[in-house]
């Protein structure tokens, strides 16, 4: 690329001030949220924040989240496995059905999976005693997996494909048959891709509430709260717990790329 | 032994057609071939990483067609050695034995000693050089003891130096422990100076097999014989060496290079056809090396021509086609070629 020292090209300018647009559409909106809050109404926050229904809200949307996926790296890596190495009639139909839940609005996402897990549904009529997903914990998680489990998929599929075929050859020529050569060569390889992975999911989950709001109102999750409160009772009463759900998952999101940045050496780039 | 019969195998874009070959217990084979002739496949239908079409491989009188890699005792190292990169140098090597459930702390660090990496025991892949990662992927696959060893261009991603002592290594190595090797490579002097029988193979097919020397000097056709004939090899024998300045005795003649090697060892002068002079009068140079011969053949190559020498023994020259022109040069003329000691290189 060309550098220059004194005078930037015109395009880059452009591109910066575009960048900045961008950037400044998030923090902005985000952080007066969060700052009108703490100046304007600090009690409120503080009060949300000792309430037991915000509290178990928040933990549920969290747990919920870590389930749909910890599922998502059970089903997803394997596919992702197939995806990266294997070339097959329909590849590219498969991967598009896998990405169709990032393109269908949610609510229809959750309408969908309520025909399947409903109490009439296709899955939900023969285990209903078994296990119900109408307004209940499981119908959380599906409504989390259907929705977040792409970003693993591809995330740890792209993990896989920067990783040489000739080193899990090399792994089975010494002696490694083909588990062994995934779980100590490949796994480990990808690690910063599932990391990653698992961290877009995880955040995809705990955002999601469109198709959750319709398979599960209750037991309510973080935004299912902020949602019901909006209506109930107006953008005072809404807004502290929208922020504290922000402060938190920001925290958390902070914490993991932290702890997951030494990762890197792993990679070949 | 190893015994491949008829072996084939399609990828639309590429197929090997037809591999029969044996390979005896400790040789040291090689298979030469150009770029995309398919030697890199070939090996790794041997190792098992594909499945061939049609056809069998006997690995000491076991048919192995049907065996997955980790069933075939076989030892590869790839081209850019697939170190694991997560793993240091010490895990490793004893990655194998691991994978037997294994763990022999003397047996890693005697194999490490031996190819003198005992240093970097602690060391990440990434941050070793390219003679070092060599040095650590040969340990890794000696240390299980394999019935061949199987090596993919291992040393063309290494600087002259050091494929000069990774040569050395090689050699070393399969004249300590007997081993049979079979490696693949596309430099017609690697496979000269280790070989004892080399495959020619061309376009997915092996189309000589031979003594070393053999393919050489009795190439079964012309797209062999060009693909062998572009660097002059000779064999001799180093007379004197005074501060570097070496003599080596040829059978007809002796030439002058610089080297460090000792009297009386036997070697290998390799000299590129672009650093041979051509000259129809005497003439006065810096040049240790002038021979009188007579023109015994004249090849077009592009922009150049290919000149071929009879001074006793054959030396080709690279030369431009103006230059040919200027000095008149025809089929039996006779001319000198000359080229400095420095431009030999001694292995």
């Amino acid at each position: 690329m060309l550098t220059s020292r004194k005078a930037p090209e015109p395009l880059m300018l452009v591109f910066l001030f575009l960048a900045l647009v961008l950037l400044l559409f998030v923090v902005v909106t985000l952080a007066n949220m969060v700052i009108e809050q703490v100046v304007t109404d600090l009690p409120a926050l503080i009060n949300a924040a000792c309430e037991k229904s915000v509290i178990k809200s928040i933990s549920l949307s969290m747990y919920a989240g870590l389930v749909a996926t910890f599922i998502s790296l059970i089903l997803g890596i394997p596919a992702a496995y197939i995806l990266a190495r294997k070339d097959f009639f329909g590849k590219g139909f498969v991967e598009s059905v896998l990405d169709i839940p990032v393109v269908v609005p949610h609510t229809v996402a959750g309408i969908a999976l309520l025909t399947i897990f409903g109490a009439n549904g296709l899955l939900g009529a023969p285990l209903e005693s078994y296990i119900q997903f109408r307004d209940a914990f499981a119908g959380i998680v599906i409504a989390m997996l259907f929705v977040s489990a792409p970003f693993l998929t591809n995330s740890v599929r792209e993990g896989f494909q920067n990783i040489d075929p000739r080193l899990e050859n090399t792994a089975r020529s010494l002696g490694a048959p083909m588990w062994k050569a995934f779980l100590f060569v490949t796994l480990p390889l990808a690690a910063r891709h599932i990391m990653a992975g698992s961290i877009m999911c995880w955040a995809r989950a705990i955002s999601e509430f469109g198709a959750v709001v319709i398979i599960a109102y209750y037991p309510m999750i973080g935004p299912t709260l902020v949602y019901d409160r909006y209506l109930s009772y107006g953008l005072s009463a809404s807004r502290p717990i929208a922020v504290l759900l922000i402060l938190i998952t920001l925290t958390i999101f902070i914490a993991v790329r932290l702890l997951s940045a030494g990762w890197r050496r792993y990679d070949k780039d | 032994m190893i015994r491949i019969k008829g072996l084939h195998r399609d990828w639309k874009e590429f197929a090997l057609k037809g591999i029969d070959l044996e390979v005896q217990d400790g040789e040291y084979f090689v298979i030469l071939g150009p770029t995309g002739a398919g030697k890199t496949l070939l090996l790794e239908l041997i190792a098992g990483f594909h499945a061939p079409d049609c056809g069998e491989i006997f690995i000491n009188e076991k048919n192995v067609t049907g065996l997955p890699p980790e069933k075939r005792n076989i030892g590869f190292v790839y081209q850019d050695y697939s170190l694991f990169p997560h793993l240091n140098v010490r895990k490793n090597i004893e990655f194998g034995l691991r994978m037997r459930g294994i763990r022999n702390r003397s047996k890693v660090e005697k194999m490490a000693e031996n190819l003198n990496i005992s240093h970097l025991l602690h060391r990440y892949p990434l941050t070793l050089s390219g003679g070092e990662q060599q040095r650590v992927a040969l340990a890794r696959v000696l240390l299980i003891e394999p019935d061949v060893l199987l090596l993919d261009e291992p040393l063309s991603a290494l600087d002259p130096g050091t494929q000069d002592t990774t040569r050395r290594l090689l050699k070393k190595i399969h004249n300590m422990s007997d081993l049979m090797v079979i490696h693949v490579t596309h430099n017609q002097t690697e496979a000269q100076i280790l070989a004892d029988r080399i495959a020619v193979m061309m376009d997915g097919k092996i189309v000589q097999v031979a003594a070393a020397n053999e393919v050489f000097d009795r190439p079964l056709n012309d797209r062999i014989a060009h693909f062998m004939g572009v660097e002059n090899v000779l064999k001799g024998t180093v007379t004197s060496n005074n501060e570097g300045l070496t003599s080596i005795a040829l059978d007809s003649c002796e030439i002058e290079a610089v080297s460090g090697c000792a009297v009386g060892e036997k070697v290998h002068a390799c000299l590129r056809p672009e650093n041979v002079t051509i000259s129809v009068v005497p003439v006065k140079s810096s040049a240790r090396n002038a021979f009188e011969g007579n023109v015994i053949e004249i090849e077009p190559m592009g922009a150049l021509l290919r000149v071929k020498v009879d001074c006793g023994f054959v030396i080709n020259s690279f030369i431009t086609k103006q230059s040919a022109l200027e000095l008149g040069l025809g089929l039996g003329k006779h001319v000198t070629v000359s080229f400095k000691a420095t431009a030999v290189h001694v292995v």
